[in-house]
């Protein structure tokens, strides 16, 4: 296999669920995990002679999306059937959007080893959700809940730009954290409200037409996204190679297995036979209407990256992991109500708190620290009041039970001794203790004095101020 | 525009009908017909008229986004030919 042959080509198609009260044609609720088939109605069912009317929220959402995306928004809108045949839709048609989507000609910037790229959005539109299939054990039924149909989706399309997993991976992530900043959806993809698709075909480098594609389907992570299209690569590799050509067809990924299988029959042309929702009427969107949606959209990513490393000198690695969640971003800029040391707050973020929630697999919501308790905490740091060390406890503590670092610190009697008196004293009686490393260190063996100072800072039970333990120590074995 | 045996097949097909080939002329003939007529249309010159998929001018026409209640499992399943853990049960779909 010869991959670096062959450049990659890959378009995303991305389907996020709007997080709107009701669904968007009927007053369903849109809620995860509720029981089976509760939340439906006989519209979201499909029953005859109902009459769908769009949810105004759901269009607002849908073009704040759009904006954000950098996207013309349109002045006239419309809904149209797209038909097919599967149980996990009612009517036997999805009320999407053809010819006159909510927005279009867009654009995201993603960051990849340092380069800043610019990834083309071709489209985003405004449709319903389809309902949920599981597969009984057995394979002799499958079993429907319609609670899903109806939820407002966006589909957003990607421009065939992004050249590698890695890419596609940034663009994605970047996606949701704007979805996230504006409010409109959960973007959780082991809830399915972010879900994606992807596009990937090669080409020889030095070919300008690109070759035959593979829609991808079922990547339910980011991990799995840049696993799939990595396989898909040294799929397509292997059958160029061979001289082989590449079916154009949709594959499913395993995750479990870590392969792509042919989906046949989903080839069933794709003829969709789209027409006029003869049920909805168009909808046209005023100048007025978007300017007041416009200024609804809160500070973006790539904004608060700037400020971030304009006003607190942030490098732009620590600016783009903290923004890419907007709860991270609120918590960085709410500790530093507290203290000024804004690089001292990203390590923290960055080091104790994300390593903790990477390793526990939660979100920040999870956990109780507050911004307010990290900046204080640090501001402990600067005081004196407590060491680096001691520092870790505590925010153990913090993430635990939530306590202002204060008040832990005086119940656990975490305070530093920086008393000259208290350290001299542990200080003499270390050095009388060991006078085997003491003279080691005098015969001129300098790694003896960091053992006396693991003694005495053990015999503080971590508290004595490290610079006062090794300068009092030093003046001791001098003399 | 007329309609061959071969589109009748592939709407029939697309619509989940099986046809005998004796129903495939038939039709073939009726939706010939139908176009025909409809084709009478093209006699009107329409280079001013914008296109419309409404007859009434109304636009904009949307609800709040509230909840309204949504209905029993009981009706829901009641069109049900099949169920099971208040889901509709159908035959076994394959990826």
């Amino acid at each position: 296999m010869s991959i670096s042959k062959y450049e990659t080509v890959i378009g995303l198609e991305v389907h996020v669920e709007l997080h709107t009260n009701s669904k968007i044609f009927c007053g369903c609720k849109t809620s995860f995990g509720a029981s089976p088939n509760s939340n439906t109605c006989p519209i979201c069912l499909g029953h005859p002679g109902v009459l769908p009317v769009l949810n105004h929220r759901a269009v607002e959402y849908a073009m704040k999306a759009a904006m954000a995306l950098n996207c013309t928004i349109a002045t006239e809108s419309k809904f149209d059937r797209k038909n097919y045949f599967y149980p996990d839709s009612p009517k036997a048609y999805q009320i999407s959007q053809y010819d006159k989507p909510i927005g279009e000609n867009g654009w995201i910037d993603i960051e990849v080893n340092g380069e800043t790229k610019r990834i083309g959005v071709t489209r985003l539109h405004l449709e319903e959700d389809a309902g949920k299939l599981t597969h009984v054990d057995g394979g002799y039924a499958s079993l429907v809940d319609f609670n899903r149909v109806g939820t407002p989706l966006l589909e957003i399309v990607s421009e065939p730009d992004l050249r590698s997993a890695e890419e596609a991976k940034a663009y994605l992530e970047k996606l949701k954290a704007i979805m996230q900043y504006c409010d409109v959806s959960d973007v959780k993809m082991e809830q399915g409200s972010l879900r994606c698709d992807a596009n990937i075909s090669l080409r020889p480098y030095e070919q300008k037409e690109f070759g035959i594609r593979a829609e991808l389907k079922n990547m339910n992570s980011f991990r799995g996204v840049q696993r799939g299209i990595e396989y898909e690569e040294i799929r397509q590799a292997d059958i160029l190679d061979d001289g082989g050509v590449v079916v154009q067809e949709t594959r499913r990924w395993d995750d479990s297995q870590g392969k792509t299988f042919s989906m046949r029959g989903k080839e069933e042309a794709h003829d969709y036979r789209y027409f006029p929702d003869p049920d909805l009427v168009s909808v046209f969107i005023s100048d007025e209407w978007k300017a007041r949606v416009k200024a609804s959209i809160p500070e973006l990513p790539e904004a608060r990256k700037a400020r971030y490393a304009a006003e607190y000198d942030l490098p732009s690695y620590d600016a783009d992991v903290i923004t890419s969640s907007i709860s991270l971003a609120d918590f960085f800029e709410e500790s530093l109500k507290y203290t000024k040391d804004a690089k001292a707050v990203s390590n923290w973020i960055m080091g104790d708190l994300l390593a903790h929630l990477n390793a526990s697999n939660l979100e920040l919501s999870d956990v109780k620290v507050t911004g307010q308790g990290l900046g204080e905490m640090i501001g402990l740091i600067e005081k004196g009041t407590i060491s680096n060390k001691i520092a870790k406890t505590v925010f153990k503590e913090m993430i635990e039970s939530g306590k202002a670092p204060q008040v832990i610190v005086e119940e656990k009697g975490l305070v530093q001794i920086s008393d000259e008196g208290a350290i001299k004293a542990i200080v003499d009686k270390v050095v009388d203790a060991n006078p085997q490393s003491v003279e080691d260190f005098r015969a001129g063996k300098d790694k003896a004095i960091g053992f006396l100072v693991g003694q005495v800072m053990k015999e503080s039970r971590g508290k004595a101020n490290p610079a006062l333990v090794n300068q009092l120590l030093a003046d001791r074995l001098k003399g | 525009m007329s309609i061959s045996v071969k589109d009748v097949e592939h709407v029939a097909k697309l619509a989940r009908l099986s046809l005998t080939d004796e129903e495939k002329e038939q039709f073939t003939g009726q939706l010939n017909a139908i176009l025909k007529y409809a084709e009478k249309l093209n006699e009107l010159d329409t280079d001013n008229v914008q296109p419309t998929t409404h007859v009434l001018q109304i636009h904009n026409v949307m609800r709040e986004d509230e909840n309204r209640p949504s209905l029993p499992i009981e009706k829901v399943l009641r069109n049900a030919p099949d169920e099971e853990d208040d889901q509709i049960r159908v035959p076994a779909v394959l990826e």
